[in-house]
């Protein structure tokens, strides 16, 4: 196992930095450029991705960037490639490797994630690409008898051979265990069956990172797609606090994940952007005052990094270009200081006010 | 709020109505850990034995076991005369400013000192929380390779209820792995699973479970193979655990301490004992849970001290510290002879070896000062509790 992979998992995980998660598939980039008022083409996709990785968000925090493979091999309008403008500001490039949901065999509800098959060789390519990180996400559902055995064992299976397969390719593979839960036994329960497949698979905790969410205790949460149109776009109820936030998310945090794993990356899920930067902030407040918890405490963010800079593109698209590319930065910098537990605000967005991020079309759907 | 919840209800009966007819297979049950009427002292009783300086006295020998330990200073093995080494060890001053709990056998636990105070209310008087040793013992392990199981889950409920009642406030239990051995996939399975098994029963009664999953010492292995079996075993052990529900913030364990086999030709400094201790704990040991306790398993006095304090010289997420039955006993033994004249002297003998892995818990250990005897190694090949 060669250091270089512990060392670039600490780099994205070093103290005041975090992710950059752009990786959306073409479906559901589209479906949020077409609510915007864009066309879901191949140019506006590459245009728009281009704002981030053109902005100063190396400086503003950002330590990698997961795109999408369509992304990995496109380039600025100057020609430059995307992975040499992330590069050239210290920003890694990374992947996103899972060819996404398909649903359990004769387990109706349930989840396994595909991509294994021609993993290895699509994450040589990518390795050569430029790509030093890859992202897999697998998903369990909790309702009534769920997660099944099944699930578990197989989602717990499948991660973990990516995760092989992925450093004895050269990159540091980050493991996006998304469950939709209302306690935290079914976490510990899927997080301990991941850590035996892990261990069983020979893959190198140093040089893994962990991308969960954050737990919202106290929300209801819908857990069937259909459920999604009958509760309207946001039935999120009351918010939880950011203290009640901080103590559930790090009991949680100690009960699943060891040590050795450098970093904790969070995503942003459906909160504003404001909710997950105040959250995250708090979070390493209260780990800094609890101590034990010896992992960065950090963010993988998508809409939570993006929402703003495409509502701005979206009012002029040819004039706001810098606007946006400002915004990038600045919404990397609060999240950068949220990791530091020093994010004091004002925050720089221009949606939050609208309410959460939730779609309606993100989740358990298996097309997206 | 009650719009959202009205809300919730018909979603769920939604779903529930869409469910219907359909045959349910083999699930999880959807069940928090254990947040039962002990939890809150569970918790509370695991932090105080994990508590900086402080580590645990492992006083547990079975009557077989303890008979070969007063044996071997001239004494017969007796009710009388276990109870008059008992009674040394929990009646001696100032115990516990450097242990915070000990290991009982049921026999003590039980048991008056010979002026007619219980062991428990001695134990407690010197602000040492009692514990017990919950399991039956090893027995073969059918189709294995030679290898063993723990028994003891049969009526262990009731056992651990009367034992908390009896002032017990935490429970151990021993399983062994052996690599010369394999060891084979069951045999670790096993072990793993009882442990889990017996952690979900204590914690229901009261007990705090220490979680004692031995990779014997025996063999010619290298380090690099205990490291492999030690993460294998953990793993496999945190599965079942978490399973089972078990309260994570409410066990403490008790690990060996990654070493190379005894028959090994290279021996290990501290520093490297150290280092792959520590990766392995990280790699395996969410920090919910609050004291790792090693056990000493044939190492020297002075060995098992060393080891401890570098693996203490800087922070961990976890309190990292002792359980030692030989290593705190062997010299009492040796002072103490069986003869009452002695009986001060072999209690500043324990107060010295417990004050050394206090130390060293500290990271603050210095072996200036110790014994020949201290660094006399404990090792018996084959060695049976």
């Amino acid at each position: 196992m060669p250091i270089a992979l512990e060392e670039i998992a600490s780099q994205l995980a070093a103290p005041g930095k975090g992710l950059l998660a752009s990786d959306e598939s073409t479906g559901t980039i589209g479906k949020r450029l077409e609510k915007a008022g864009f066309e879901n083409s191949e140019e506006t996709r590459r245009s728009y991705r281009e704002l981030f990785y053109t902005a100063p968000i190396g400086d503003a925090g950002i330590s990698g960037a997961i795109l999408f493979k369509e992304t990995l091999r496109q380039s600025a309008g100057d020609g430059t490639p995307f992975t040499q403008c992330l590069l050239r500001q210290g920003v890694l490039p990374g992947i996103k490797v899972d060819e996404g949901l398909v649903p359990l065999e004769g387990r109706p509800g349930e989840t396994s994630t595909r991509g294994l098959e021609g993993l290895e060789a699509a994450c040589r390519q990518y390795a050569a690409d430029g790509a030093r990180f890859a992202k897999w996400r697998a998903a369990l559902k909790v309702g009534a008898g769920r997660p099944s055995e099944r699930a578990i064992e197989l989602n717990a299976q499948q991660l973990a051979e990516y995760a092989a397969v992925c450093q004895a390719c050269g990159m540091v593979p980050i493991v996006e265990p998304e469950l939709l839960i209302d306690g935290d036994h079914d976490t510990a329960a899927f997080a301990h069956a991941s850590a035996r497949a892990i261990s069983r698979c020979g893959v190198v905790l140093e040089a893994t990172l962990l991308k969960p969410q954050m737990i919202l205790p106290g929300r209801l949460r819908a857990i069937h797609p259909a459920m999604h149109a009958l509760a309207g776009a946001d039935y999120s109820g009351p918010r939880p606090s950011p203290d009640d936030v901080a103590h559930e998310t790090l009991r949680v945090m100690r009960r699943c994940v060891p040590p050795a794993l450098p970093g904790i990356m969070f995503l942003s899920g459906g909160q504003t952007e404001e909710e997950a930067t105040v959250n995250l902030n708090r979070i390493n407040q209260l780990a800094q005052q609890q101590g034990r918890a010896p992992w960065a405490l950090s963010f993988s963010f998508g809409r939570s990094l993006q929402a703003s800079v495409l509502k701005l593109w979206s009012e002029d698209p040819s004039g706001n270009r810098q606007r946006c590319r400002d915004m990038a930065a600045a919404l990397a910098q609060a999240n950068s200081q949220a990791v530091l537990g020093r994010f004091e605000g004002p925050h720089p967005s221009v949606t939050s006010q609208q309410g959460s991020l939730r779609e309606s079309f993100r989740g358990w759907r298996t097309d997206v | 709020m009650a719009s959202v919840a009205l809300a919730g209800t018909t979603l769920v009966a939604k779903a529930g109505v869409a469910r219907q007819g359909r045959r349910r297979s083999s699930v999880n049950v959807n069940a928090a850990a254990y947040n039962g009427a002990y939890a809150e002292e569970l918790v509370a009783t695991a932090n105080k034995i994990a508590t900086p300086g402080k580590g645990i006295l492992a006083m547990d020998e079975s009557n077989a076991t303890c008979g070969k330990r007063l044996e071997s200073i001239g004494l017969e093995n007796t009710v009388e005369s276990r109870q008059a080494y008992r009674e040394l060890l929990v009646t001696t001053p100032g115990l516990g400013e450097y242990i915070s709990g000990a290991i009982l056998f049921e026999e003590t636990l039980f048991q008056d000192t010979r002026k007619g105070t219980s062991m428990v209310d001695e134990l407690n008087k010197n602000g040492i929380l009692p514990g017990i040793k919950v399991d039956k013992g090893l027995h073969p392990l059918a189709n294995s390779n030679g290898e063993s199981w723990c028994a003891g889950l049969d009526g262990l409920d009731q056992r651990c209820a009367d034992y908390y009642k009896q002032g017990a406030r935490f429970a151990k239990w021993r399983s062994v792995v052996s690599i010369p051995a394999g060891p084979t996939a069951i045999a670790v399975r096993d072990c793993a699973y009882g442990l889990a098994r017996y952690a979900a029963i204590a914690q229901n009664a009261g007990l705090v479970p220490i979680v004692e999953p031995e990779i014997l010492l025996d063999g010619e292995h290298d380090i690099d193979r205990t490291l492999e079996v030690a993460e294998m075993t953990w793993a496999e052990t945190f599965k079942y655990l978490a399973d089972n529900n078990v309260l994570f913030e409410g066990i403490l364990l008790k690990p060996s301490m990654v070493t190379p086999g005894a028959e090994h030709k290279k021996r290990s400094t501290p520093d490297e004992v150290a280092s792959y201790t520590l990766k392995m704990l990280r790699r395996r040991v969410p920090p919910a849970v609050p004291g790792i306790m090693f056990l000493s398993g044939g190492q020297s006095e002075l060995e098992s001290t060393l080891n401890l304090n570098a693996m203490n010289q800087s922070p961990n997420p976890w309190h990292v510290s002792f359980s030692y039955a030989r290593a705190l006993q062997n010299s009492v033994l040796k002072t103490w002879k069986g003869e009452e004249g002695n009986v001060q002297i072999a209690q500043e003998a324990l107060l010295k070896r417990a004050k050394a892995n206090s130390q060293a818990q500290l990271g603050k250990y210095d072996p200036a000062g110790e014994s020949s005897e201290a660094a006399k190694g404990m090792f018996e090949k084959g060695y049976t509790y």
